[in-house]
Order: structure tokens, then sequence, then C-alpha cells
């Protein structure tokens, strides 16, 4: 069993092409290995093991023949904030009740298409509204990482936590994640893995609950930037189902892997050096430009003036589009309904019981700043700041190629030392918010441990539709950074 | 002449504001695959879109703008090639995303005009502020349970074109006038069925009173979803007349949405200007600025038909006939072209005549429409040629007409089964005219001696021998030629 657990989702292609092991045998050591491990974890809210065991199967014939799509075989996790046919799809909510979707969102239909195993549904924050995994209505995702000092369970990051934790935990070769402000890059860097935030456009929304539709893009999570890619191309596509999906040819992203850095000129954005930011993290970010000044590229410092803003805007943005996008959730044609006599009762009832605290919380904000009266203060402001953010890296874009900057201000916290005050929890999305409200695309992957051995991650960020050069850039940090250390709970490893 | 409503204090202006909701024809609903025809059983014509399904996202339909656009340039109005979406939130049961989908800040059609024609043959412009796209809502069912509604979601995303006027309306005449005519431009371009029964054109009334000479406006009120232009006229003026009640006994009018009771004629608050929601408009982030190109516009103005004014100007230069005879023809599109294959190869304004005339009452009496006439517009071309060939006199010609609707048969085959044929032999009618002449000999003698009206009488006599068949013509002359012998 000891080697199974060690392949990535590209050298597991590999050995399956090789059929040197088959699908099933790679779909059932994983399934052992949820079962093993998720109790503590919690990363799945529905597990599929008879669709996956299926799955294999097929995928199984389709190899011994020659066929099968670029991921013929290959387990995968699904953050259940996408709809798949036929399986429960819950956004880790209570007001979605036992809503089993009649379709397939149009990013798991391609990773199906080309062969997938879907092991199951991932748990993440309600609606997508968290940093730490802890708003779920199926209960928090335990990291699999703990301190070296300490048995403390840490958060994975989120809003796509459980994608994060089941891929560190070797539970899946790959998962899916969303990303609205950084919930696929900061929960990546807190697990130590990789996880890509394509450009706005790039993957279709269509099926995927929405939280922000303006700034929600889905993008992978796996061990490494080859996996990454390799889902990507995926994932991604034009789809005349979503008006905001770009008609761009899709490039063979696993191919920019070697392109290298030499001659690259990689930005530092000197406004991240955010006040209180730790000595640690400093750190890093300064080995990181190190790393690539090594592998031959340029570092430059640029200005993006506008980012002290980021936060501020974006959870003006995201709030007010949140607020009319979960207004669906009334109790009346799917999800849960509690009566009432009236239909404004109705309303009032279903919603109080079926959203969570955070959730409620920022429905109340995302409608308090689209109201009459403070509309032009609050909403109209930030789309202009938004605007000014967007432009800050076009024009950083014009003299560098990506930017390099830390991908959250800490590593992973302990569950209990979740702050009580919100807004500090809003701080975590400090460093990923910007290239969300600009629409650019970015990525984490894993640099280092921290003095506690929790990880910490770096973030790149590049041009509209440029996610090869992220690549390539973010290839040579994982080579010169050797990032190979693993969880205490991994499948690998007896837990 | 003003329309004035007299008060107690003196006379009093009536203003008006139309918002009309007019529904599109299109095969698809404005954002979604599904079917936008009307009726169907409930909740048959509804993609996961329409309810609201998790996940599913607006995908706007290009026919539905390429109509609003073509209704833009049959208003005479702006065409703006930049023009945005916006999400109108409100939570009710027939509203399956919480939100409308609408056109608040940048709608695509901007300010226009429309022509009206007054019953004292004055015409006047009204003009239109702007018209935009959105969704219509689903339809709730409250009579079907007693402590259950029911929701048919077959209307909900149909697309709706929301055309509204300036406050350029000063009496209930203008506004029915305003409305028929709006609705014959979008039939005649084919974007609204003009269907008020079915619901597919409604009217939201902007009613406000003053003092004739005021230039300020008044406090106005809205009357929400008025189905007919009937009521449109009738809720105008018991809401004026109520609003002037109010200011004429030292109150003042609230604003506020009311509704139109036209049982009891009256209008009823709805909700105050207090209760109004707050829509919280703002740009519907799953859809991009809707930007169309000039030249698309330029396709679309090309393949435009004939408008109603301009037809109407066309047939009056073009066949002889009088303006009021060409309004009428031009009421609808399919009376026109009707017209006008009767009146090419014809006498185009014994045509007229006899459209307007006999014909459209031979439509009245049968129920039938011009789309589904009982006589085809050859079949009266070919009435109409007996005529002018003198094969039949204009009396007879009635009464082939009434046997055309009743079996169908041509005109000719008419004539020849009757015998109707025309005697323009004049010694047969020489013979019969001698006949009335010899057993009338004391009226011939009172016409000679000066009773000139008696000539009617003979002439009436001898068609009436003829059984109807002389050529009034040949019969006249004749009847001189030997009266005076």
């Amino acid at each position: 069993m000891s080697g199974i657990h060690d392949f990535t989702l590209a050298s597991a292609r590999d050995a399956l092409k090789a059929r040197k092991i088959s699908a099933v045998e790679l779909t059932d050591a994983h399934i052992d290995a949820i079962e093993r491990l998720d109790g503590q974890l919690n990363s799945f809210i529905t597990r599929t093991p008879d669709q996956a065991r299926e799955a294999a199967r097929a995928s199984d014939e389709a190899l011994s023949k020659g066929e099968g799509g670029s991921l013929c075989g290959i387990p995968l996790g699904i953050k259940d904030l996408f709809c798949t046919n036929g399986v429960r799809t819950t956004a880790a909510s209570k007001i979605l009740g036992n809503f089993v979707p009649p379709y397939e969102s149009t990013v798991t239909a391609n990773l199906l298409k080309d062969g997938a195993v879907f092991l199951g549904k991932l748990n993440l924050d309600e609606f997508a509204m968290g940093s730490a995994n802890l708003t779920s209505a199926f209960g928090p995702v335990e990291s699999p990482w703990k301190r070296r000092d300490s048995d403390a369970k840490l958060v994975p990051g989120g809003s796509s936590g459980g994608s994060a934790a089941a891929v560190a935990a070797g539970l899946v070769l790959g998962a899916t994640g969303t990303d609205t402000g950084g919930s696929i890059r900061q929960p990546a860097a807190f697990t130590g893995i990789a996880g890509i935030k394509p450009t706005y456009g790039r993957c279709s929304r269509f099926g995927t609950i929405a939280f922000a539709s303006s700034l929600d893009q889905a993008g992978p999570m796996a061990r490494n930037l080859q996996d990454c890619a390799i889902l990507l191309e995926s994932m991604a596509g034009f789809d005349p189902r979503d008006s905001t999906s770009v008609d761009t040819p899709v490039p063979h992203y696993e191919a920019a892997l070697k392109r290298g850095v030499k001659g690259l000129r990689v930005g530092i954005p000197k406004e991240y050096h955010v006040e209180g930011m730790s000595a640690e993290i400093e750190a890093l970010w300064q080995q990181g430009m190190t790393w690539l000044r090594d592998a031959g590229a340029e570092i430059v410092e640029v200005s993006l003036p506008h980012t002290k803003y980021g936060l501020p805007t974006y959870y003006i943005a995201a709030l007010a589009e949140a607020s009319s996008n979960l207004a669906r959730y009334d109790g009346v044609r799917f999800g849960e309904r509690v009566s009432a006599p009236t239909l404004d009762g109705l309303y009032e009832a279903s919603r109080a019981a079926g959203f969570g605290d955070e959730v409620k919380r920022r429905i109340l904000i995302g409608t308090h700043v689209l109201s009459s009266g403070y509309y032009d203060a609050y909403y109209l402001r930030a789309q202009k700041v938004r605007t000014l953010i967007q432009q800050d890296f076009l024009k950083a874009f014009e003299n560098v190629d990506v930017l390099l900057t830390p991908t959250a201000p800490s590593g992973a916290f302990a569950q209990d030392e979740k702050p009580s005050d919100p807004v500090q929890m809003y701080l975590n999305d400090v460093f990923t918010v910007p290239a969300s409200m600009a629409g650019v695309p970015a990525l984490s992957v894993p640099a280092g441990l921290d003095a506690r051995g929790v990880p910490l991650g770096l973030q790149l960020i590049g041009r509209f539709f440029d996610e090869e050069t992220l690549i390539a850039a973010g290839h040579a940090i994982e080579q010169a950074a050797a990032f190979h250390h693993r969880p205490t709970i991994h499948a690998g490893v007896s837990a | 002449m003003s329309y004035r409503i007299t008060g107690s204090t003196g006379e009093w202006e009536i203003v008006v504001g139309l918002e009309v909701h007019a529904q599109v024809v299109s095969e698809a609903k404005l954002f979604s695959g599904a079917s936008a025809e009307y009726g169907g059983e409930p909740n048959t014509h509804v993609s996961l879109v329409d309810a609201g399904f998790p996940g599913m996202l607006p995908v706007l339909n290009r026919e539905c703008v390429a109509q609003a656009v073509r209704t833009g340039l049959g208003l005479e109005a702006e065409i703006n090639l930049f023009s945005r979406f916006d999400r109108k939130n409100y939570f009710y049961a027939d509203l399956p995303t919480g939100y409308q989908i609408s056109q608040f800040a940048h709608p695509i059609i901007g300010k226009g005009k429309v022509l009206v024609d007054l019953a004292d043959g004055s015409t006047r412009e009204i003009g239109v502020t702007r018209l935009h796209l959105e969704q219509d809502a689903g339809k709730s069912i409250h009579d079907q349970d007693p402590t259950r509604s029911f929701i048919d979601l077959n209307r909900a995303g149909v697309a709706l074109m929301e055309i509204v006027s300036e406050p350029d309306i000063r009496s209930p005449e203008e506004a029915g006038a305003y409305l028929r005519k709006l609705r014959q431009i979008l039939r005649y371009i084919g974007t609204c069925d003009g269907n008020m029964e079915e619901g597919s054109m409604r009217a939201d009334v902007n009613v406000s009173v003053r003092k004739p000479g005021e230039t300020e406006y008044r406090t106005r009120c809205e009357i929400k979803n008025v189905n007919s232009i009937r009521f449109v006229m009738m809720a105008i003026e018991v809401e004026a007349q109520r609003q002037i009640e109010v200011w004429e006994a030292g109150g003042t009018v609230d604003q506020e949405t009311r509704l139109f009771d036209h049982v009891r004629g009256e209008t009823r608050s709805l909700r105050s200007k207090e209760d109004a929601h707050d829509y919280r408009y703002f740009p519907d982030p799953d859809l991009l600025p809707l930007v169309i190109e000039q030249a698309w516009v330029d396709e679309l103005k090309a393949a435009l038909p004939e408008l109603p004014e301009a037809k109407r100007v066309r047939l009056e230069q073009e066949y002889g006939v009088s303006r009021y005879e060409s309004s009428v023809l031009c009421v609808e599109q399919a009376i026109a072209d009707f017209y006008e294959t009767v009146a090419r190869g014809a006498d185009a304004r014994l045509a007229a005549n006899w459209m307007l005339g006999d014909f459209f009452a031979a439509l009245n009496r049968t129920g039938r429409s011009i789309e589904d006439s009982p006589v085809s517009a050859e079949g009266l071309r070919e009435l109409l040629g007996l005529i002018s060939d003198s094969t039949i006199n204009g009396k007879i010609a009635k009464e082939v007409l009434e046997d055309m609707v009743e079996t169908g048969d041509s005109a000719s085959a008419i004539v020849e089964r009757k015998g109707l044929r025309q005697v323009t032999d004049t010694g047969a009618i020489e013979s019969a005219i001698r006949e009335i002449l010899a057993a009338n000999s004391d009226k011939v003698e009172e016409y000679k001696g000066g009773k000139d009206k008696l000539f009617g009488f003979f002439v009436g006599q001898t068609m009436k021998a003829m059984k109807g068949k002389g050529n009034p013509a040949l019969v006249n002359e004749t009847l001189k030629k030997l009266l005076s012998e």
C-alpha cells in the first residue's frame, strides 16, 4: 500500500497509462484513505464511493483499449459548490437541504469528459464565505497539519478548506476549488499544496453556486503545479452558457512548466509590505525573490498604490452581489422550507433557519451597501476603486511579467484561535483580494514552514490569460523550495 | 380644444404619463431557451434558469434585443449602442431569483416620439422617454386552494419592453389615442402582438392634476397594471376627479401606487411611498454590458416594414383616397395590404369605398377578421372589376358580395349563375320604359307639368321591372329621351 499514496496526479496518470496500476486499485486506495482519515478531517460532505468505483472500472476498460482522456482514472474531490448531476449539492449550507441537482456544472462536466473519477463532495465555508472553513453547516474541516509543539486543531483555510485538506492528506489526487477573494490560494498556502485562481472568465461559472458573480472563479488545487496545470487544462474553456466566460483558446499548461524564468521580470509590490507583517513572512518573501533571481529572473520593485483599498472595496462589491445572489434561497422551490402563515413569514423563517451567522452577516452588509442613500457612498465608490485597482495591475504589467507576494499574512491558526472580530478574520485575504478585484490570474505554491512547522505559501500574480507565465515562475519556486514536507495526518503515513 | 375638468374652484388640467409593458414577440425567453409562447399547462415553459436554480446563469437572447431596436426605430428613437442590465431586487413568490433583470441606468432605447391622431382631426406628438428590456415575472394563483397559493412560471423570464412616455398626455382621449397608435406601431413591426386581454400589453398610468397655466407638476399617483385602453381612459378620469377633490378640500395628494377597480369605477391605494420597495438596483454581474454595432442597427432599419404614418401618407398619394379613408385602411397592416391588393388593378377609390363600407360590414356580420376574411382580396377585386366594366351595377354588386360571403363562389360565377348581368341592350331598356310610362300616364303628365322629382320614381319603377339589372346610365338616358318625346 505504501507506494500508492506517493503518487502525484501526473505520476498516477502515467502509471495508469502504462498499466502499472489500475484505476480501480487507485480509487479503492483513496476510498480506503477517506474511510480511515476523514472521520477526523471532515473534508467530505458527501462521499460517492460506489459511483467512483463504477467510474474507475469504466476508466480501466478505456485504458485497456488505449483510450481515455487526460484524467482517465484519476480520483478527484469536488468542492461542494459545484452542482453535480444526481449527487447532493449543499454549498455547506442547511438552506439547500437535500438538494440534488439534475444538471452538471460545466467545470465538473469537463473533468468527467476527460475521465476523472469523483470521490465525493468536499466541505467548504457556507456559500464559500469564510477564510478558515469554520462556517460550514456540516462542521469545520480540520487541517491534516499539526504544529510541532501542540496538538491543537488547525484550520485548513477557506473557503476551499475541504479541498485543501483532502489534497494535503492524500485523500484525493486533486480537487476543484473556487476563489472569490483568495479561497483557493489561502487554503493552498495553509496546507502546503498548490492552487491556481485562473483569469476571471477562464473557467465557466455555469452550474457553480454563486457567491459574488463578478469575482468567483473556479480553479485547481493539487500537490504541485504540474498537477494543477493538468487539471486546469481540463476545467478551462469557453462556455456559451456563461456570458462572462471568455472565448480564447486554452493552452497546454503542462508544457509551461519547462519554460523557466530566465529574463523574466518579477515585480515586488511595495505596498504589500503591510504594517505588522511578521518577520517570518517577510523572510519567506525575500527567499522567494532570491530563488527567482538565482533561476535567472530579474526582481523589480513596483507600486500598486490602491492596494490598501482592496480589502474594504472587496467586502462591499462581493457582499453586494452575494446579497442578491442568495435571494433565490427562499424555501419556495427547493431546499428547506419552514412554513409560516404569510409569504414574508415563510421567507423569514426559512432563511433564518437555513443560513448560518456569517452568511446572514454578509447578506445584511451587502443589502446595506446597495440600499437607497448608501449606494453611492459604498457600492458605486467601491466599483470606481475597483477600476483603479485594476489599472494598478495593468500599469505594473507594462513593466513586469509577474508579481511575487506572500499568499497570506500568517500560517494556519488553530480553530480556537479564530478571531472574534469578523474584520480581523477578513484580513486573511489582504494579499489575495486585489488580484481577484482586478480579475487577473494568481497562484499559490508552498514555499516553506513557519517556526512551528506549519506551511507557508508564496503568491504569483500574472497578466490576463497568462496563466502559463505564472506556472513557469511558480515551478521555479517549487524546484528551489523543494517542499517535500508531509502533514501529520496523511494517507501514506499511519495516522 | 383643451380637455378640462371643472371642480368647485374652477378648471383643472390633467397630466398623464404612461408606462407600457409590451411583451416581445420571440420564440424563447429573454435569458433562457424556454418557450415564450402564451398559454400552455402551468410550469411547462420553464427552464432551470427561469426557476432560479443554483448555479444557473442568464444568456441574452439576441432576437429580443433586435426586437427592442426595431421598436426603437419605429418610435424614431435614439438607439443606445451601449446599454446594461441591472438587477431589481425584491422578494416575491413568482420571482424565483429574488430579482428581476431589467435595464435601469442605461436603457437600450432613448428619447423617441409617437404622433397621435385625435377625433377633431388634429395631431399631437407624445414624447417617449425611453424603452428598456426586462424580464416578466411568473404568475401567482390564489383561487385554487383555501390556504395555499400556486405559482405558474410559464411567463417568468419572458421578454418585456417597458416603454415610458413623457408626461405629455393631457386628456383620456389622448391616452387612448397614444395606446392605440403605439399598439399599431408594435403590430406593424411585429415586435408585440398588442393583445391586452392576454396581458401582452399592460399599462401603468401616472396621473396628476394642476390648474391651467401652472408650470410645475403636482404630486402624481401611479395606477398599476391597467389592461385595456378603455380602462386606462376611465382610470385617468376617476383618478383625476379624486385628486381634484382632494386638492379642493384643502388636502394634498400623496405619492402612492393605486389600483383601478373598473367594477366600482374607482382607484384604491395599494401602497404609499413610505412602503415603496427599495429595489437596490445594481448592474447584473452575470451579464456583460450590451454593446451593439451601428451597422447592425442599420441592417435592422433597412429591413423594417413601412410604418403606419408613412403608409397612410403613401396611400393618400398613390391611390387618391382621403386622409380619413387612408388612416382607417392603415389601422392594421393586414387591412392595408388587403386594400392594396384590391386597389392594384381596380378603381382604387371605389376599392376604398367598398372596403370601408360593405366589406367591413360583411366582416363584422360574420365575426371574421381580415386574416380569415370569407372573401379574398382577389375576389373583391374581381367584383369591383365587374362594376367598372358595367357587367353589373353597384346595387347588384352588393347582392353578389353577400352571395360571395355565403357561398365562397367567385363574383363572375354568381353573376352567371343568377343571371345578374346588367342589361345594356337599349332595345330591352326602351321597351321596359315604354311599358312603365304607359302604365303611369298620369305621372308622366305631372312630370311634364314640372314635377321633376318624379324622374326618380320612373327610374325606380324601371329598375324594379328589370330586376335591378338595367344599366343605370342607359336607363337614365333612355328615360330622359322618352319623357321628352
